[in-house]
Order: C-alpha cells, then sequence, then structure tokens
C-alpha cells in the first residue's frame, strides 16, 4: 500500500463515483450537440432557411414542413439507430471494430430489401411493409451466419468476425447485382437509386412507420445496456455474474437486425455510423456500456444531421449520398482504430 | 465458521455438447472456511467441475448442493451474490479501469437499472485494498501486467461478497512472486473472513503446509482427497499423472515435488 497515488485514487473514484451522475451530465450535453446540429441541419440546403419566408410564403412552409423536417428528422432516427447498434454490437463481441457494416448486417439486409423491391415494394402481408421484413429477415441471417463463422467453442475470434462479415457483404452486395439485372428497368432502377442510400423522403409518414419498428428494437438494446456493460468486460466472467449470456445475445441480434434492417430498408446502407459514434463518445464519456448506448444514441442522431446537411450542401445544387459522406469519414477512423487495436493484439 | 460442507458435489456428469464425458462422476465435499485446491493432470476435468461447481454448466447427471441446498434452485443473481468465480484469464479488450472492472462484482447486488451507489464503491475499494491493488484503481486494465490483472480480478470477485470463492488456475499467468503473494492474500482470507475458497492448481510445491485440503483429478473423477500431505505422495501422484517420474519428498516441514527428466 505504499505506493498508493493520491492523484490517481481521486481521479478513479471521482470517475465512477458518479457513473449515474456522468450520464445525466452527458445527456444534457448531448442534448445542446443535438439541438445545435438540428438546427446548423434546418437552416443549411439547397435554398438557405428564411424564416421570414416561412411566416408568409405558403410554398416555403410547404418544402420546410414537408421536405426538410422530415429529412433532418429521418437523419436523425437513422444516426441514432446506427451508433446505438453500433455501441451494442462492439459491447457484445468485445471488438471495437463491429458495426453494422463491418459485421455483414448491413449488406444482410440491404439484400432482403433489394428482394422485396424487386418484387414489389408497395405490397404489405398483415400491414407491415415488406420490404422492412425482408430487410429484417436479410439482416438477422445475416448476423447469424457470422457469428456462427466467427464463434469457436467458447471464444468469438475477432479476426474471423470482421472477415466473414466483409465475405457476407460482399456477398450481398453481388447478391443484390444479380437481383437488378433480372428485375424489370423500373425496379432496377428503384433498387440502384436506393442503393446509392439517401434520405429523401416527403412528410412524416414514412419515419411513423419506421418508428414502430425502431422503438421496441431501441428499447430492448437499452434495456440491456448493463448486460452488455457486463459483457464488453469478459464473457464467462458476466455468466457468473449472474447475466443470461445466450438470451442476451439473442435479443441483442434480434435488435439489431431490426434496427438496421429497417434503416437500411429506408435510407440504404449508410456506413461507418455505428464505428465513429460509439468511438467519439468513448472519448467524451469512457468506456462504460451503461453511458455509451445512450450517448452513442444521441450522437449518432447529431452526428447524422450534420452528415446529412453536408451531403446537401457540400456541391453547391448537386447531392452527395450520405453514405459517401459517412464513408469517407468514417473508413480513416476504421484504419486508425485498426492500426491502435494491434497494439492490443485484439484483431 | 469453520467445519461443514458449504459445497457438496455428488456424482456429477457432464458431456460438452456430443463430446466425450468430461467429468464422469465426480464427488466432493468443500468445507467451509477451508482453502482447498483441485490438482490434476490436463484435460481431467477440473475445470469442468469447477465450472459445474459454481454453475455456470449444468451437469447432465449428479447435483451440486450449496449451503444444503440444490446449487440449481438459487437464481442466477442469488448464485452471483454467494459464489465467486475467477477464470484462468481475462482478456478486457476496452481499456475498463481497474475500479469499473471490479464494480462489476457489485452487479449482483445492484438493481438492474441502477449505477452503483457510495456502498458499493467502498466495497470495490476495500476489495482492491484487501489484495493491495488500490493503487491500480484509476488505471486501465488493458496495460496492466498479467500479475496485475489477476489481482483485480480477485478483486471483482471479493466485491461479490462471497461465500466462497472458485478460481480456475489464477497462477498460470504469474511469476513465483505473485503466485506466491496470490495464496498469502487467499490464507488471509481464509484467517480474517473465513472465506472459503477452492482453487485449480499446478503449483504442487505450493501446496503442503499453505493448502488445507487437495482434490486429485484423474480422467473426469476425484481420485484422491485429504490433506495435502496425504495426496502429495508419489505412488497416488504417478497415477494421478500418469507420469512414473513423479518423486515427492517431505523436507523443511513441506513436501517438494517433481518430476525426473
Amino acid at each position: 500500500m505504499s505506493n498508493v497515488s493520491p492523484v490517481n485514487e481521486a481521479a478513479a473514484v471521482n470517475d465512477v463515483r458518479s457513473a449515474g451522475v456522468r450520464l445525466r451530465r452527458a445527456l444534457v450535453l448531448l442534448a445542446l450537440v443535438l439541438a445545435g446540429s438540428a438546427l446548423v441541419a434546418l437552416w443549411v440546403g439547397y435554398q438557405r432557411l428564411d424564416l421570414w419566408a416561412l411566416q408568409t410564403d405558403e410554398r416555403a412552409r410547404a418544402v420546410f414542413f414537408q421536405l426538410r423536417l422530415p429529412r433532418v428528422v429521418l437523419a436523425a432516427v437513422v444516426g441514432a439507430s446506427l451508433g446505438l447498434v453500433g455501441a451494442a454490437l462492439q459491447a457484445l463481441f468485445r471488438n471495437p471494430l463491429a458495426e453494422p457494416l463491418t459485421l455483414g448486417v448491413s449488406g444482410g439486409g440491404a439484400l432482403g430489401a433489394s428482394v422485396a423491391i424487386a418484387f414489389g415494394m408497395g405490397a404489405r402481408v398483415a400491414g407491415l411493409p415488406v420490404v422492412f421484413v425482408a430487410a429484417f429477415l436479410g439482416a438477422g441471417a445475416s448476423v447469424v451466419v457470422v457469428y456462427r463463422l466467427a464463434r469457436t467453442g467458447a471464444t468469438v475470434l475477432p479476426g474471423a468476425l470482421l472477415l466473414a462479415g466483409v465475405v457476407m457483404n460482399t456477398v450481398a452486395a453481388a447478391g443484390v447485382v444479380v437481383i437488378q439485372y433480372f428485375a424489370d428497368y423500373s425496379r432496377a432502377l428503384q433498387i440502384l437509386r436506393w442503393t446509392i442510400g439517401s434520405l429523401d423522403v416527403v412528410g412524416f409518414d414514412l419515419v411513423w412507420r419506421m418508428l414502430l419498428f425502431l422503438v421496441p428494437g431501441w428499447v430492448v438494446l437499452l434495456l440491456l445496456a448493463r448486460d452488455l456493460h457486463l459483457l464488453a468486460v469478459d464473457e464467462e466472467t458476466a455468466a457468473s455474474l449472474g447475466v443470461n449470456v445466450r438470451r442476451s445475445e439473442r435479443l441483442v441480434y434480434l435488435a439489431s437486425s431490426l434496427v438496421v434492417g429497417v434503416t437500411v430498408a429506408v435510407g440504404g446502407t449508410i456506413g461507418f455510423v455505428g464505428l465513429i459514434v460509439p468511438h467519439a463518445a468513448r472519448l467524451l464519456f469512457g468506456e462504460d456500456v451503461r453511458l455509451l448506448l445512450p450517448c452513442s444514441f444521441v450522437l449518432g442522431a447529431a452526428f447524422l444531421m450534420l452528415a446529412d446537411a453536408a451531403s446537401r450542401t457540400v456541391l453547391g445544387a448537386g447531392e452527395l449520398p450520405v453514405g459517401a459522406v459517412t464513408a469517407l469519414a468514417g473508413g480513416p477512423v476504421f484504419l486508425w482504430l485498426l492500426r491502435r487495436q494491434q497494439r492490443f493484439a485484439a484483431v | 465458521m469453520t467445519g461443514g460442507a458449504l459445497i457438496e458435489a455428488r456424482e456429477l456428469r457432464f458431456a460438452y455438447g456430443r463430446g466425450p464425458e468430461a467429468v464422469r462422476g465426480a464427488s466432493l465435499r468443500v468445507e467451509r472456511g477451508r482453502l482447498s485446491a483441485v490438482i490434476g493432470a490436463n484435460g481431467s476435468g477440473k475445470s469442468t467441475l469447477v465450472r459445474l461447481l459454481c454453475g455456470l454448466l449444468k451437469p447432465t447427471a449428479g447435483e451440486v448442493l450449496f449451503g444444503g441446498a440444490a446449487l440449481a434452485s438459487l437464481t442466477p443473481n442469488e448464485r452471483a451474490r454467494r459464489i465467486a468465480y475467477v477464470p484462468q484469464t481475462v482478456s478486457t479488450v476496452f481499456p475498463f479501469t481497474a475500479l469499473e472492472v471490479v464494480l462489476t462484482g457489485r452487479s449482483p447486488h445492484t438493481p438492474r437499472f441502477r449505477f452503483e451507489t457510495e456502498d458499493d464503491l467502498r466495497a470495490a475499494r476495500a476489495a482492491l485494498e484487501a489484495v493491495d491493488a488500490w493503487h491500480l484503481a484509476a488505471r486501465p486494465v488493458t496495460e496492466l501486467s498479467g500479475g496485475e490483472r489477476q489481482m483485480v480480478s480477485l478483486a471483482r470477485a471479493l466485491a461479490q461478497g462471497p461465500e466462497c470463492l472458485l478460481l480456475d488456475e489464477p497462477s498460470a499467468a504469474l511469476d513465483l512472486k505473485h503466485r506466491t503473494t496470490l495464496v498469502r492474500h487467499l490464507r488471509r482470507l481464509r484467517d480474517e473472513e473465513g472465506m472459503t475458497a477452492l482453487v485449480i492448481t499446478h503449483d504442487l510445491m505450493l501446496l503442503d503446509p499453505y493448502f488445507d485440503r487437495v482434490f486429485a483429478m484423474r480422467d473426469g473423477r476425484v481420485a484422491a482427497s485429504g490433506a495435502p500431505d496425504d495426496v502429495l505422495r508419489e505412488e497416488l501422484l504417478s497415477e494421478v499423472y500418469g507420469d512414473e517420474h513423479v518423486r515427492a519428498r517431505r523436507a523443511f516441514g513441506r513436501t517438494f515435488v517433481w518430476s525426473e527428466l
């Protein structure tokens, strides 16, 4: 006990004593970030927001409430979803490089959605949009395949997990191309436009319909925060602490597939949000997964609103797919993490 | 506090999937307030037995009694409050601080949607202090040495406030000094707090006279048990390890065990 450092001591105690307080503070801070991002995203675009016109001009009002606002809300919903799922998958697999794209979940969802589009997008079964359900099933199948391939006995091999994810994505992308080839012209075009990924939306109908699927998925993931915190430290220890590992795993798969499937079905594949956002949250708020999940959720919303605002403005009159913006930002982050990770020999 | 069986295993059997049985009819009594060791060759079923005893695995046949009641009747949370398990190695990928890791040991005592309280923090601090590791509290576990990490694992287990510690080869990756330190901590916990501990080990030199009881496993069964100097006998060890070169000698009040080349 001679080498106790009072500085370390104080830091450690303050750091953890206030896990609950830290979460509250983080959420207040993030609420401000979210509000700021929303303002910026609402402000910029093909036409700058004109508050005067908004009050007087019927057309300006329609553009704002039917196009701009729903699009910003959609970006927030999709970003929050991807941030949350990314944080959950990283904790579950104890892999800092895990996210919907790198694990092939997005690819599977995209394939499922393409199949649905090729066979008629508007169709519903029991009131559910087929494309959502198909994307969910595709994403779910992908998770199961990738996980089965990477798991050997009691351990999940981190390298194998990512490789299996990459292969899954490639196969799914090829599948999408084949489907496009065989689909009739208008549907092929529809698939093409959708694979590029866009958050173009008219009105709030689609957003409400999505939320019907997303909210249950979000709730399940957030309710599992403590189990995921314990699993992120060590799986066997988590089991000995009373976590039902298999049940938590299944619930995370199910919820992640649902959330990713639905976001992919609407916005196409938007990569790396689930990677950048949880790591930004880590840098800001530490490793505690019980903080990371809600913080990644809010931060993801802010991040994608800004990324989408950038995609609408950087080209002037044109529009860059938001997936391209997030990939340009996220690719380097992935490579940086990979490099850093090698020091810990985790991959 | 001592005396009476805390854990009693009766004719346990277990196989992983469709593989061969790893444990086939193992029985033992771990006495309360005693420091016990499980020895045996690689693949003799030691780790599987300990996982069965702490409820991580469910036996295909036989029964584990904990404090006289069926272990299977405890909820996972109750189990975690009474039995703490320390795996051989914990390879945490994310840089959690040592204190964060130790605090996870409080989760069986905390409602699911609550963060730790001041009491939990005090318990975590006491646990780290009990293994002389409080100075590591703020350090990321990814930057600790094997020995330091093992102490953090042990502190996490102590933070659970258990009646019993089950440790799977805790000293496998430790150097001479840290191995001895670990056993010293376990003995002190036994003496001061009446802690029961069962340790899987290949460190036969540290058994006599420091442990109270030794269980020797062979082919998925407990082949012999007793005081260390009763079990650490040449014929018995030769059979347990399937090695006729094993030698055991008593000198300086302890038993030396080695294998001739």
